[in-house]
């Protein structure tokens, strides 16, 4: 929940990013995505990584942020994953651990650093797009690469209700917490989970009936109207012709 | 479970993209038959249901904690169609807007834990409870076992998608492109993890809010549990899941499809025999793959010594009384990918057969 909260704030800054037309971001960002994942050089995908580093200063994302919430989860992960990529891949031995022997390959080190690059190249470009966009604009720009309306709907509120059902998530916790004292043993630990989750799916089948019945009495007959009311400027195709250029260049010199 | 970017190469994530689709497409239309309006309500709340308990620490046996998914819980209350668009949705907002799962990846974290896990949460939950009333305990065996089948499937699949990666994309020099680990490693590494902590906790998760709603409103199980199921809420209840085959035969297709994408040409790179070294024919093709750098006269010591170490039931992916390879490789991955559905096929079908024999039994001797 603050993470949703601190993206619509850092939507709301006035970087580069925040100032472009959202279809030319998700374009140019997915488009950035992919190249990561098509190269097959790992001097092509850090130049990449360089890219959204540099686009994150160039949008005013706090380093801090991009380092605490992407780089030290998704990235300490893999790091963690590919470890032993280095000892067992098959190749050429480059040297020895020490004490243990084990062989460490040229080939494990560059298949290792290719995932770890690749894994912090795309959570940055992905973690640049929500933060520089409302969500609201997210589900807009989708709607204009022509995915179906029923879905843009359904996502727009699912993410709406789940931060309701959190913070009511939340409330059942600190409810059940403050009438607690002591410890509770393994089984009723157990046992209060899941009735919190049988209320709450309970809850939130109650309410998508109570959604239903005010989606009726606001006129729904099961067909949904978006306003799209993007203005492509000089600056968005600019940039657009730049994202596709650095993502044609990178997928060209990675091939 | 949710694969990021950068561990699956774009054309498995194309492939998997293209195989969930057919799958998403049949559901709304199902969902749109049955719901109508109603939809866009009933799926997006109960997306917002599954994205929040995939947020829940489940406390296990042992002091420690576990994920769940939800999907088995999902497919138990809302049907499989139903339950694999809300987890398709809680996926699709979980890797935009909070980078767990890749982009690219999402096709593929869709077809494993929305699509198989559905589709086999639903016949092992069914075959499971037969037709036990919908307070019994054995519908709450049966809920937290379709959780456990259904995480494990989809570990199982995600961990065959990993294995196939260094198989069949490899730089110039032979360094894996993506995942780096085989099917050898990624397996087990993948199934330790579930068959014991995930696994659990997808079955407490399970089993424990059936057990729930037996309690406070055992109506929310009635969808799903099959033709006349006695209550003793209202009598009978009537099942309204709808048949399954649909999307059965889908499956099937991809299954049939599957191993084309693994028939590629030559050996894999470094995946030579030690027999290979002394083949005029073998050491062209290895020094051809290999930039044009002449393999060794003799083979590594260590090779020739491990080589007779391990022989698999299944080696070079072809079973022993097979003369053709390509047929033999096609079979394997057939087999491998299929274990789980024929597995769940067979127990559902021997299941039924019992409650077939078991109500002919009562017709006889009422």
């Amino acid at each position: 929940m603050e993470r949703a909260v601190s993206a619509e704030a850092g939507a709301a800054g006035g970087g580069w990013m925040q100032r472009l037309d959202p279809r030319v971001k998700l374009a140019g960002i997915l488009s950035l995505i992919a190249a990561v994942a098509v190269s097959h050089r790992a001097d092509v995908i850090a130049a990449l990584l360089a890219v959204g580093v540099a686009l994150a200063i160039a949008s005013r994302v706090p380093l801090s942020t991009l380092i605490s919430s992407v780089w030290l989860a998704a990235v300490g992960f893999s790091c963690a994953l590919a470890v032993p990529a280095i000892f067992l891949t098959p190749g050429r031995a480059v040297a020895t651990l020490p004490l243990l022997g084990w062989p460490i390959t040229a080939q494990g080190l560059t298949s290792a650093s290719y995932l770890v690059l690749r894994v912090a190249a795309a959570a940055t470009f992905g973690f640049l797009l929500v933060f520089t966009t409302r969500w609201s604009h997210v589900l807009k720009a989708l709607r204009a690469f022509k995915l179906p309306v029923v879905f843009v709907v359904v996502l727009a509120m699912t993410y709406r209700y789940i931060l309701l059902l959190l913070e009511a998530a939340h409330d059942m916790f600190l409810a059940r917490r403050s009438r607690t004292v002591g410890r509770l043993a393994g089984v009723e630990r157990r046992r209060l989970v899941t009735q919190s989750v049988g209320v709450l799916l309970a809850k939130s089948l109650h309410l998508s009936s109570e959604v239903f019945l005010a989606m009726q009495a606001r006129g729904f007959r099961g067909e949904v109207y978006l306003l799209d009311d993007f203005a492509m400027a000089r600056a968005d195709w600019l940039a657009l012709a730049s994202f596709a250029a650095v993502s044609a260049a990178a997928v060209w010199a990675g091939r | 479970m949710h694969i990021p970017d950068g561990y699956l190469s774009p054309s498995t994530c194309a492939v998997l993209y293209a195989g969930a689709s057919p799958f998403w497409f049949v559901a709304l239309r199902r969902l749109r038959q049955r719901l109508q309006t109603r939809l866009v309500p009933r799926v997006s709340l109960f997306a917002a249901f599954s994205f929040v308990v995939m947020m829940f620490n489940i406390p296990l046996p042992g002091g420690t904690t576990g994920h769940a998914v939800g999907v088995a819980l999902a497919t138990i209350v809302l049907g499989p169609s139903a339950s694999i668009l809300a987890i398709s949705t809680a996926l699709v907002i979980q890797a935009f807007f909070f980078g767990d799962g890749g982009i690219t990846a999402l096709g593929a974290n869709c077809f494993n834990m929305a699509i198989v896990g559905s589709l086999v949460a639903f016949p092992v939950y069914r075959a499971v409870a037969g037709r036990a009333p919908l307070e019994s305990a054995r519908r709450v065996v049966a809920a937290g076992l379709a959780g456990y089948a259904a995480i494990n499937a989809s570990a199982l699949l995600t961990a065959l998608e990993f294995g196939i990666q260094p198989l069949l994309f490899r730089d110039a020099s032979g360094a894996p492109l993506y995942c780096p680990y085989p099917i050898s490693i990624a397996v087990p590494a993948m199934m330790l993890g579930h068959l014991t902590i995930a696994g659990i906790a997808e079955l407490v998760l399970t089993g424990g809010v059936v057990a729930f709603l037996q309690r406070t409103d055992v109506t929310l199980l009635a969808a799903t549990a099959g033709r006349r199921v006695p209550s003793s809420a209202d009598g009978a209840v009537v099942g309204a899941a709808g048949s399954l085959r649909p999307l059965w035969i889908l499956l099937g297709i991809l299954l049939v499809l599957t191993p084309v994408g693994l028939l590629a040409g030559g050996v894999a790179w470094g995946e030579w025999r030690a027999s290979a070294y002394a083949d005029p024919a073998a050491r062209q093709a290895i020094s051809t793959a290999s930039l044009d750098h002449a393999p060794p006269s003799v083979p590594p010591g260590g090779l020739g010594r491990l080589a007779s170490v391990w022989t698999a039931p299944l080696p070079d992916y072809a079973p022993p009384f097979l003369r053709s390879p390509a047929v033999g490789y096609v079979l394997s991955a057939m087999f491998g990918a299929g274990l789980v559905v024929l597995a769940v096929t067979g127990l559902t079908a021997l299941l039924r057969l019992r409650q077939r024999s078991g109500s002919a039994n009562d017709t006889v001797n009422p």
